[in-house]
């Protein structure tokens, strides 16, 4: 990778997190690049999705969640994290798809316009374009076309996952966070999203977590490894599969006991 | 580089095998150069005929371990000390048959000049001398290989050098020889292209020590200044 001007997205400075009494992020300080795909890898329960999930204030919904440090966005260097900030308008900023492909029980159509309608926008003309370019966005647009009225619960799984990243893009999101995306996919619909993800990193930011070494290698830029609630290695995703800095990353991605 | 075991054993004896074929054909090399050596003071005609037929035993250990490499790669999907091992051994053993292939150049070239009724060491006196060096350059690159040892593949690139100028040397003997003599033109060329593959056997015992460093450090020292090794 020849060197080029990075821009600053967002940056974890001294995050700490707490389930209760639990610690599940220790004094993460990361900074995540404009325009670029992060990938988060790390075992099960080293807080990676805790980690991805901080950034929209998803947390927020139970009680007894704590957050500690911040998380600034740029180019306003907000805290995502003050509680001043609202956190609908952060996840407006702020897109989440999952796992699971979720879509509402309603159209295609009414999936992806659900963000804009809670944002007050029902111009069916403004509507109609927003709709079409975000599933033009998520390479769905050209198979759903003619049934938007359709249920969406009707589409295949890879159809209804890049439902959901549509309805994620209609109310531009400058960053969107993907929590495992295709584990629930087939190979061929998993290559739809990892090329989505590719194409859509021209207009967003992305960070995503996944289990699977081989697609973080693939989508990702950037790479950070996590362990235990800490950031054991992050830096440029080409030298973290070749020449890790830490052992303890070079364990986990050539699958040894650590 | 890392010691602790994989998850999966099955991918530790994948490795481990390949290490051994590696080690394996690289004994082989090594004994087919010094073959060739002894066939060059000796001239017998049967040590040359059993270099020719080992160099297809070296060959089809190249073909095997490659596709060993590729059936690592596609099954196993390697990162990091790994890959860099896997790719490593794939760039060594075409050195390594490579290596052989001179072998082979030189027990011919023997063969030629002592069929002349020519003994080729009344020529090159210093031919010996920098052959056993390129021998003992194959068997230290194998050495830092199978020891995971920088310093020893260091070694081996550092005397590299001491070789070519061995090379220069002999060549401008050998020029002298036949400007004084042309008699001797044949078997000088013949030298020559002796000469030019015991070099060549020491430029590939320094790729192998190349890539040795490539596999335990992940530098890429291929084509780098002195200072910057």
């Amino acid at each position: 990778m020849q060197n080029e001007n990075l821009t600053l997205k967002a940056e974890a400075r001294n995050l700490n997190f707490f389930y209760g009494e639990h610690k599940a992020l220790k004094g993460i300080n990361m900074p995540i690049y404009d325009k670029k795909v992060t990938a988060l890898i790390g075992p099960s329960g080293c807080g990676k999705s805790t980690y991805l999930r901080s950034f929209n204030r998803m947390h927020d919904l139970y009680p007894g969640n704590r957050y500690e440090g911040e998380i600034r966005f740029h180019p306003d260097n907000t805290n995502l994290l003050a509680s001043e900030v609202d956190p609908i308008e952060v996840r407006m900023r702020v897109g989440m798809v999952f796992q699971k492909p979720n879509p509402f029980p309603k159209s295609i159509y009414e999936n992806v316009a659900y963000g804009l309608r809670v944002r007050g926008e029902n111009n069916k003309r403004v509507l109609d374009d927003k709709i079409e370019h975000a599933l033009k966005g998520s390479a769905l647009w050209e198979e759903v076309k003619d049934r938007l009225h359709d249920l969406a619960s009707n589409l295949s799984g890879g159809q209804q996952q890049r439902l959901c990243i549509a309805r994620a893009l209609a109310t531009d999101p400058e960053l969107l966070l993907f929590d495992e995306p295709t584990s629930a996919l087939d190979p061929i619909a998993t290559g739809a999203i990892e090329e989505l993800v590719h194409e859509l990193k021209k207009r967003v930011t992305i960070l995503i977590v996944t289990h699977n070494m081989q697609q973080a290698a693939r989508v990702s830029d950037f790479t950070a490894y996590m362990y235990l609630g800490e950031l054991v290695e992050f830096g440029k995703t080409d030298e973290i599969f070749i020449k890790p800095k830490d052992k303890r990353t070079e364990d986990y991605i050539t699958g040894r006991m650590g | 580089m890392s010691d602790s075991q994989h998850l999966s054993s099955q991918f530790d004896e994948d490795l481990a095998r390949l290490r051994t074929h590696v080690l394996q054909m690289g004994g082989l090399v090594e004994t087919q150069v010094s073959a060739a050596i002894e066939a060059y003071t000796s001239g017998e005609v049967a040590v040359v005929k059993a270099i020719v037929d080992n160099d297809r035993k070296v060959n089809d250990l190249e073909k095997a371990i490659d596709d060993d490499c590729a059936h690592i790669i596609a099954k196993r999907q390697p990162a990091a000390y790994d890959l860099r091992l896997v790719l490593g051994i794939s760039k060594i053993v075409t050195d390594l048959e490579r290596a052989g292939d001179e072998a082979k150049k030189i027990a011919k070239g023997v063969q030629r000049i002592y069929e002349n009724g020519h003994f080729p060491t009344q020529y090159g006196v210093g031919i010996r001398h920098i052959a056993e060096a390129a021998l003992v350059m194959i068997r230290q690159s194998l050495d830092a290989f199978a020891r995971r040892d920088v310093l020893q593949a260091q070694s081996v690139i550092k005397a590299d050098k001491d070789v070519d100028v061995e090379f220069k040397s002999i060549i401008r003997q050998l020029i002298t020889h036949m400007m004084e003599d042309p008699r001797t033109i044949t078997t000088s060329i013949d030298i020559i292209s002796i000469a030019r593959a015991i070099e060549r056997i020491g430029d590939h015992a320094k790729n192998v020590s190349e890539q040795v460093i490539f596999i335990v450090e992940g530098r890429d020292i291929r084509h780098l200044k002195e200072a910057a090794k």
